[in-house]
């Protein structure tokens, strides 16, 4: 089985014995596999609201798939792991956007898409009904700038969160 | 006694039912954005669809006051983010208009050819959701194919996807740059054969035309009385498109038809009608980018407007036809360099009038195809 | 038919309650009609024959700093003319009837005026905030405006 030797590798043996040369038992951490399953079906929830909905779209749409990377969008948060919050949110969508993120069931992370989930966009001037960034609200794994940001750009963000989803620990042991 | 009898009989002493109230969005995936609907449904058949809007509110208008005209162009693009070339253009004329500012020809041009580019692909999108929304999804993967390529061609002009900033006020910031014009025949050759891949696909099948025709039928009477206006309104059978019957910038000079509904499936008027005049209207676009890219002139892209741009005190009301209806700007001078007040009307805020009365006696699906079939985007209904 | 002949039409049939043509700098020019009279004037611009107003483009409310105003501008498909109409509001408690008898397509313009200025339109069959939330205090498009510091315990 072959794997990106960026993450934390395994030792991969092949055990021989009954089973045959040819067949092999991967070894490694329970912490890789279960990091590595996660990162690999991440589902989003559909959380667009503004203009960078429609890059979020189109990224997982045809030109830049996001379902190569085992992203599918759920449209209920109680089937997805990943809120990507794209487009602004104002103060009468606040109160609905902690309900969602509420009502996502753990393991879940948020990827702040875009200039105005970040801290507001070009409304944090003026507006007076902007929150100046969704972190304001719920707390966020991973900003991905931009104005809107390409879908090379939201890829790279996504991909970012893979990475922390590896470095977890989630069987330490207890001090 | 007979089976309808007998059927009228048991319905009759049925158990009661009550009415329930259920809350659609405002994160849904057919709402077309953050747009919450409260519905009062018997089952499955609605007695009351009520629209609540305002979630997307971020006080544009506020904001123009706080701005200069020309630090006003990028928040038009997040206006209507699928048609962000019309609604610069929109502003950028309705500045002209209050300050009598000449425009040269090959700035407008160029500005016709990229505001159809983009009715093109915020069609494609209306096309994409819409059938993504019946149910179908690959409509939607091959609309956002030939809409990857109009960001292409976009990206060449001025840099980004998405939201343009392309018009100044005066023209355009910068000219069309080389190899532009081939791509963009190469673009409109290409695509003008997927239209007729999309009606084979989806547009005649059976299920989708039972799903749309005789929907939220819209008498034309209705239509210009509650204020539709675009496609919404030329499916009700009203030729009137503003390119035609107000034109503005170089649109005398060029020709193409006003798409109307004909009650093609159904009646005139129905979802059906909505949904075929924007298929109509994406061949009649590229007609008209055809047209501009043979006869646009040489010439300056900009004209000479001071730095410090303080219009005369006045006022102007400019509208023009953006894709989903008529983009109205309503802006008063007061002499300073910011605005003194904008009014921006979109066609998506006064075609959700008719929201509630369309839709009573629908099916909680339909209001779904009314949904898209009126074309809604949500920062024209709250800016 | 021109502006001036509508503003004549509209002076002959409502005398005084008609007060003047803004022309100069406006486009299109504004017929500045009394507030009380608006909605027969707006009855009568739509069903007189040679003007048949039968579409409103657009209701605006604004606000001149020593008065308030709501603008209509209209806009007729048969005789293919359009006409602006202003109602100037006194700055406190501006209130004028709703015209959404006569036009539906004014209900949800006139909630935004009533959400984004204050401005009340009596006999309006649905009058609440529209784009606000409905415990939002204040009408933000006024020039007096201030904006508060928090608002559910989130700074604005």
């Amino acid at each position: 089985m072959s794997h990106d030797p960026a993450h934390d590798a395994p030792a991969a043996a092949a055990v021989p014995g009954p089973i045959g040369p040819e067949a092999s038992v991967l070894v490694g951490k329970a912490d890789w596999f279960l990091n590595w399953s996660r990162k690999s079906s991440l589902w989003y929830l559909l959380f667009a609201t503004a203009c960078c909905g429609i890059e979020l779209m189109q990224t997982g749409a045809s030109r830049y798939d996001l379902d190569r990377f085992g992203a599918v969008f759920r449209a209920t948060p109680r089937q997805a792991d990943l809120m990507i919050v794209a487009g602004t949110v104002t103060h009468k969508m606040a109160e609905r956007l902690k309900r969602l993120y509420d009502q996502m069931p753990e393991p879940k992370y948020v990827l702040s898409m875009g200039s105005c989930a970040n801290t507001g966009g070009p409304f944090y001037k003026d507006s007076y009904c902007v929150v100046k960034g969704v972190d304001l609200l719920i707390p966020v794994d991973v900003y991905v700038p931009g104005c809107p940001p390409r879908p090379e750009a939201l890829i790279d963000g996504f991909l970012k969160l893979q990475k922390i989803i590896m470095q977890k620990r989630n069987f330490a042991a207890k001090a | 006694m007979s089976a309808a009898e007998s059927n009228a009989r048991a319905r009759a002493e049925a158990l009661p039912t009550q009415e329930m109230t259920i809350n659609m969005g405002p994160q849904h995936p057919s709402t077309h954005g953050v747009l919450r609907v409260i519905l009062r449904t018997d089952g499955e058949v609605v007695s009351n669809a009520r629209p609540d809007v305002g979630y997307l509110h971020r006080g544009l208008e506020k904001i123009g006051e706080r701005v200069t005209y020309a630090q006003f162009m990028p928040f038009t693009d997040r206006l209507d983010y699928l048609a962000a070339m019309n609604c610069n253009c929109a502003w950028a004329w309705a500045v002209e208009k209050l300050a009598n500012i000449e425009v040269p020809e090959r700035a407008e041009y160029i500005r016709v050819i990229v505001c159809e580019l983009n009715r093109i692909s915020s069609h494609l999108i209306a096309f994409g959701s819409f059938t993504a929304d019946m149910g179908a999804f690959t409509p939607f993967l091959y609309s956002i194919r030939e809409r990857e390529r109009v960001n292409d061609l976009f990206e060449d002009i001025c840099g980004n996807r998405l939201t343009y900033n392309y018009a100044r006020i005066g023209g355009v910031s910068g000219d069309l740059p080389p190899g532009f014009i081939e791509k963009t025949k190469e673009f409109l050759d290409y695509f003008e054969p997927k239209i007729d891949e999309y009606n084979e696909l989806i547009s005649y099948n059976k299920i989708f035309v039972n799903r749309l025709a005789n929907v939220a039928v819209v008498s034309a009477a209705d239509a210009v009385a509650y204020g539709l206006t675009g496609p919404s309104l030329r499916g009700s059978g009203v030729a009137f498109d503003l390119r035609r019957d107000e034109p503005y910038s170089v649109y005398p000079k060029l020709d193409f038809k006003v798409c109307v509904g004909t009650g093609e499936r159904g009646t005139v008027g129905d979802c059906f009608d909505r949904y075929m005049v924007r298929i109509n209207e994406m061949r009649e676009s590229v007609k008209i980018v055809r047209q501009a890219i043979a006869q646009i002139p040489d010439g300056p892209v900009l004209a000479k407007v001071p730095r410090i741009f303080k219009p005369a005190a006045g006022e102007a009301y400019v509208r023009t036809e953006c894709p989903r209806g008529e983009t109205g700007i309503y802006v008063i001078s007061d002499g300073t360099a910011n605005p003194y007040r904008l009014k921006i009307r979109t066609g998506s805020f006064v075609s959700m009038n008719i929201f509630e009365t369309v839709t009573k006696g629908l099916m909680i699906a339909d209001i779904v195809a009314v949904i898209g079939s009126l074309d809604i985007i949500l920062p024209e209904i709250d800016r | 038919m021109e502006p001036r002949d509508i503003f004549d039409a509209l002076k002959a049939r409502f005398g005084d309650a008609v007060v003047e043509l803004q022309g100069e700098g406006f486009r299109p020019p504004f017929v500045v009609v009394s507030p009380e009279s608006i909605l027969e004037v707006a009855r009568f611009l739509r069903d007189e024959p040679g003007l048949a107003f039968d579409s409103l483009m657009c209701l605006s409310g604004v606000d001149y700093k020593d008065r308030f105003a709501v603008a209509y501008h209209l806009h007729s498909l048969p005789a293919k003319h359009r006409i602006g109409i202003k109602v100037f509001l006194p700055k406190d408690a501006p209130s004028l009837p709703s015209v959404d008898a006569v036009w539906p397509a004014a209900n949800f313009m006139e909630r935004e005026a009533f959400d984004l200025f204050g401005i009340v339109f009596e006999g309006s069959k649905d009058l609440r905030r529209i784009l606000l939330p409905e415990d939002w205090e204040g009408h933000p498009l006024r020039k007096d405006y201030k904006y508060p510091d928090f608002y559910h315990g989130i700074k604005i």
